[in-house]
């Protein structure tokens, strides 16, 4: 009922998408900034583009999500909204109280020109409070790439080198990923007891506890004084290459700290990666509650490996996600024949690499040949899955269109998930999240083998 | 700009009256404040819910991928056909476009999706960009329509050339010139449905009705409709409308164009709609309508008023905020709360208007604080303040209401059943219900496990 998608694949011109992978960078940006403390973002354009960002964070969060607006009218977009943004910046401080205001700009102030940094120096703010700005136009890149800019925006205004000798502490960016992660990136690095910063750092911001109270400024995210004194860091970790090397790059450029880019620890390999990493740049030992985890990992994978072995997956979604989830099925033994995101992913062969080159690089050491895609879209991948069926689809909510019109089972993960709850919570990446990912993975196949067996072959025992 | 202790601004103060209290006039329909966490969306997206349910058109958006993918089947709009709406259609336009135009973009998707879904209806959404880089969308849709010999019409929604309400008319001149008929009108005896968008099924439900009533319905705009059924409008004798604010424009105009009267109905609550059904059948004059609306009003009151009793009993003395989109939906609100023994002490809108301020000015108790436009500070302030149990609202007050320790149900895209009719009503009484009295609330303690274990008791 719900496939309006042709098998038959024919060279699309336009260049126009059908159903989307992607959005666009401002809700990006918006989410980083609720990753600093006090902060309130702020979206310079038209209400509707605002109330969009929200709607959809609040759906995926099911947290309330704060932001003001530059309520842009005809006028603004004819004149110039420096108006507007100067009146936002007074009434926003004044009426909301942030210690930050971080603004970010949309395909309507990026067009009519409005030079955010220029009105930002005119404009009168309060001793002690800051604004930041990230120019986000929609017409370029995803909303990942809004995240990494509005984290590079957090380095430029606000990281400084103040110490002679770098301090042994760690910055970490974690990037596009869920509150519920980046606590368990925190704890894996607290368990090694390094020093450490995160930035941004949405735990506790949208998944605040109940208290009874609405707290406009939950007690989460990244202080300032934190942001800045990540330029007196020995070294940053930026997880996922997408979300994060641009802002660890610009630190090691500004403040000297020298940048790891590693892929977000999703998975056996990428979670070894991290604490090795952190293990020979501080020169601790990783401690035998990790090494249990890990054996625990290890050994459901082993008593499950029969359930995955040689099962055809399709994943889309981000690509830091998307390229962790693919190297973890792989270890699982799964084939990956369909990989795709919608977020471009730089050309092959550039200095910054790209997604395709990523993921083919992985599938060819494990001897796979698979369709591969960066900026592609759902109706895309919808296609390959007719022409090539899979045993699991993984990726965001909006997946359960293919799902049901070609009857596969179906796991999400990801931004957004609009459908269920709880997901934001929990992690996926560490060892722990590895294990979740692996309940899931093994839930959705072995319900669906309990949904399609014969009564003769129902069984008690999987 | 003035100010206060409460970190307020003055220029708030004339968007919020309480009722008994304050002389003054309410304000409203006016911009929003620049800087204001608003709740508030845009014309495109006024524009675009109105549209969507037609369930046969693509629905192509020109602009970059946000506008498309944020309003990709979010609104819970049912059909009972084609599905082609629910799909998610974009130009995606680049940084290369807005420098050169997104002209070439947009004519190759229309022509790759006409292709692709043999569809004889395609609107093409402006956004805010479009605007600005002022893609000829006008010429580019009428040269298309002759291309393909369709449809191809195009929707003048820029972001920001003013709030919903404006999209709401580009809807409405969308609409108008998609129903203009190519050869005279041959009227009908049946009337068309006016603002409901079949969210739920809610329209199912009214078609039922009138059905057994007599009343032969001509076409819904737009839950459930497609182009077919929307071509015929012009032949209806009477439209009547659910929703006003999105649909008072269009209404005007057809009565201009076309000779169509219309008339307000409500069919949220028993009250609403027992009046309504009696409304329609009365304007059309016709006595065995007026017999059959008679019956089924005091078959379907009897039904459901035994069953809300038991939750009235329960909810009996419960307070109820209100912020919903438009201001007639408010005012039913008002009276289906009374029905199940709920007084609203809050109530506002994103987008009323003068005389629908009067009117719930004139329905509420005093002391009622009623605002226009609210932000979520305000929305806190007033439900704290007058003890609010339970606020009606939509996506993004859901979870300040839960945070704050308060009962919620949407009345907006993410509704699960239908709220219309009789049958509305009972689901309105027990969505209530199962809110109000969850024994949820039983675990909230402000100093956490200590207090809980009184809490539970």
């Amino acid at each position: 009922m719900l496939d309006c998608t042709p098998k038959e694949i024919t060279e699309r011109k336009s260049g126009g998408m059908i159903n989307p992978a992607k959005t666009c960078q401002p809700i990006g940006a918006m989410y980083a900034a609720l990753g600093i403390h006090k902060c309130l973002p702020h979206s310079h354009g038209s209400q509707g583009c605002c109330s969009y960002h929200r709607m959809h964070l609040t759906r995926h969060f099911r947290d309330p999500v704060m932001a003001s607006t530059s309520c842009f009218t005809e006028g603004s977009s004819v004149f110039g909204g420096g108006a507007n943004l100067k009146a936002s910046i007074q009434n926003v401080f004044h009426i909301y109280k942030p210690d930050v205001m971080a603004i970010h700009t949309t395909c309507l102030t990026e067009t009519i020109g409005d030079d955010v940094s220029s009105i930002i120096k005119t404009a009168e703010v309060a001793e002690g409070k800051l604004v930041i700005h990230a120019n986000t136009p929609s017409y370029v890149g995803s909303h990942i790439t809004g995240f990494s800019n509005m984290t590079k925006a957090m380095v430029s205004y606000i990281a400084e080198s103040t110490l002679p000798v770098k301090k042994e502490q760690v910055n970490i960016i974690p990037g596009f990923v869920n509150p519920g992660d980046m606590r368990e990136i925190k704890r894996l690095v607290k368990s090694m007891d390094i020093e450490y910063i995160m930035f941004p750092d949405t735990s506790g911001v949208v998944d605040s506890p109940m208290t009874g109270e609405f707290e406009m400024y939950p007690e989460g995210g990244t202080t300032v004084e934190q942001i800045k004194d990540t330029g007196n860091s020995q070294l940053t970790l930026a997880l996922g290459r997408f979300a994060s090397s641009d802002p660890a790059d610009l630190l090691n450029k500004q403040c000297k700290v020298p940048a790891a880019v590693l892929k977000t620890p999703i998975g056996i390999k990428a979670t070894d990666a991290l604490l090795m990493t952190l293990r020979n740049s501080f020169a601790r030992e990783i401690p035998k509650e990790l090494e249990i985890e890990r054996g625990q990992l290890v050994d459901i994978m082993t008593d499950t490996h029969f359930h995955f072995h040689g099962k055809t997956v399709a994943i889309f979604g981000d690509p830091d996600i998307v390229t962790g989830i693919t190297e973890f099925v792989l270890s699982l033994g799964m084939i990956p024949v369909h990989v795709l995101t919608g977020t471009p992913g730089g050309s092959s062969n550039s200095a910054a690499g790209s997604f395709e080159d990523d993921i083919n690089e992985m599938l060819t050491t494990a001897g796979i040949t698979a369709n591969v895609k960066s900026a592609g879209d759902l109706f895309t991948l919808h296609q390959w899955i007719k022409n090539q069926p899979v045993d699991l689809l993984i990726g965001n909510t909006y997946g359960k269109y293919i799902a049901r019109a070609e009857d596969i089972p179906f796991m999400r993960v990801g931004f957004p998930i609009l459908d269920r709850s709880v997901h934001s919570y929990l992690p996926i990446v560490g060892y722990q999240g590895a294990m979740r990912l692996i309940e899931m993975i093994s839930n959705t196949l072995l319900d669906r083998a309990d949904r399609d067996a014969k009564d003769e072959d129902f069984e008690l025992v999987m | 700009m003035a100010e206060d202790n409460a970190g307020r601004i003055a220029e708030r103060d004339g968007f919020i009256v309480t009722k008994g209290k304050n002389k003054k006039q309410l304000q409203c329909d006016t911009d929003s404040s620049a800087g204001c966490v608003s709740q508030r969306a845009c014309v495109y997206c006024g524009a675009r819910v109105v549209l969507n349910p037609i369930t046969d058109a693509i629905h192509l958006v020109h602009g970059p991928i946000g506008c498309a993918s944020y309003t990709w089947d979010i609104r819970g709009s049912l059909s009972s056909g084609a599905e082609l709406y629910r799909n998610s259609f974009s130009t995606d336009l680049k940084e290369q476009d807005i420098i050169f135009g997104g002209a070439k973009r947009l004519n190759a998707a229309i022509d790759g999706l006409v292709e692709k879904y043999q569809a004889k209806l395609v609107f093409v959404y402006s956004t805010c960009i479009v605007g600005v880089i002022g893609d000829d969308l006008e010429a580019i849709c009428t040269a298309a329509s002759q291309k393909h010999n369709i449809e191809v019409i195009p929707v003048e929604s820029s972001g920001f050339i003013g709030n919903k309400s404006a999209g709401y008319r580009a809807a409405g001149d969308a609409l108008l010139r998609l129903i203009k008929p190519s050869e005279p009108i041959v009227k009908s005896n049946s009337i068309n449905y006016l603002g409901d968008f079949n969210l739920a099924g809610e329209a199912w439900i009214i078609h039922n009705y009138l059905r057994q009533i007599g009343v032969e319905l001509n076409v819904t705009f737009t839950g459930d409709s497609h182009y077919t059924a929307l071509k015929s409008a012009p032949k209806a004798k009477l439209n009547i409308i659910q929703c006003a604010g999105s649909m008072l424009y269009l209404a005007g105009k057809m009565e201009e164009l076309y000779q169509i009267p219309y008339i307000q109905i409500s069919f949220l609550g028993i009250e609403d709609t027992a009046a309504s059904l009696r409304k329609i059948a009365a304007t059309l004059g016709e006595k065995s309508m007026i017999a059959k609306a008679e019956a089924l009003i005091a078959k379907e009151t009897a039904r459901v008023e035994a069953i809300i009793k038991g939750y009235r009993e329960k909810l009996q003395g419960k307070k109820a905020a209100i912020y919903v989109g438009g201001g007639f939906k408010a005012i039913s609100l008002v009276k289906q709360f009374r029905e199940i023994g709920i007084d609203v002490v809050m109530i506002g809108t994103q987008t009323g208007r003068k005389e629908e301020y009067e009117t719930i000015n004139n329905l509420v108790d005093d002391g009622t604080v009623i605002l226009d436009d609210a932000n979520p500070a305000e929305l806190e302030r007033f439900m704290m303040e007058k003890g609010a149990h339970l606020l009606v609202g939509g996506v993004k007050e859901r979870p300040l209401a839960y945070k704050l320790g308060i009962a919620f149900i949407d009345h907006n895209h993410d509704r699960k059943h239908p709220l219309s009719g009789f049958e509305g009503a009972v689901n309105f009484a027990e969505e209530v219900y199962s809110t109000v009295c969850s024994p949820v609330w039983k675990s909230l303690s402000k100093s956490g496990i200590d207090r809980g274990v009184t809490n539970h008791g």
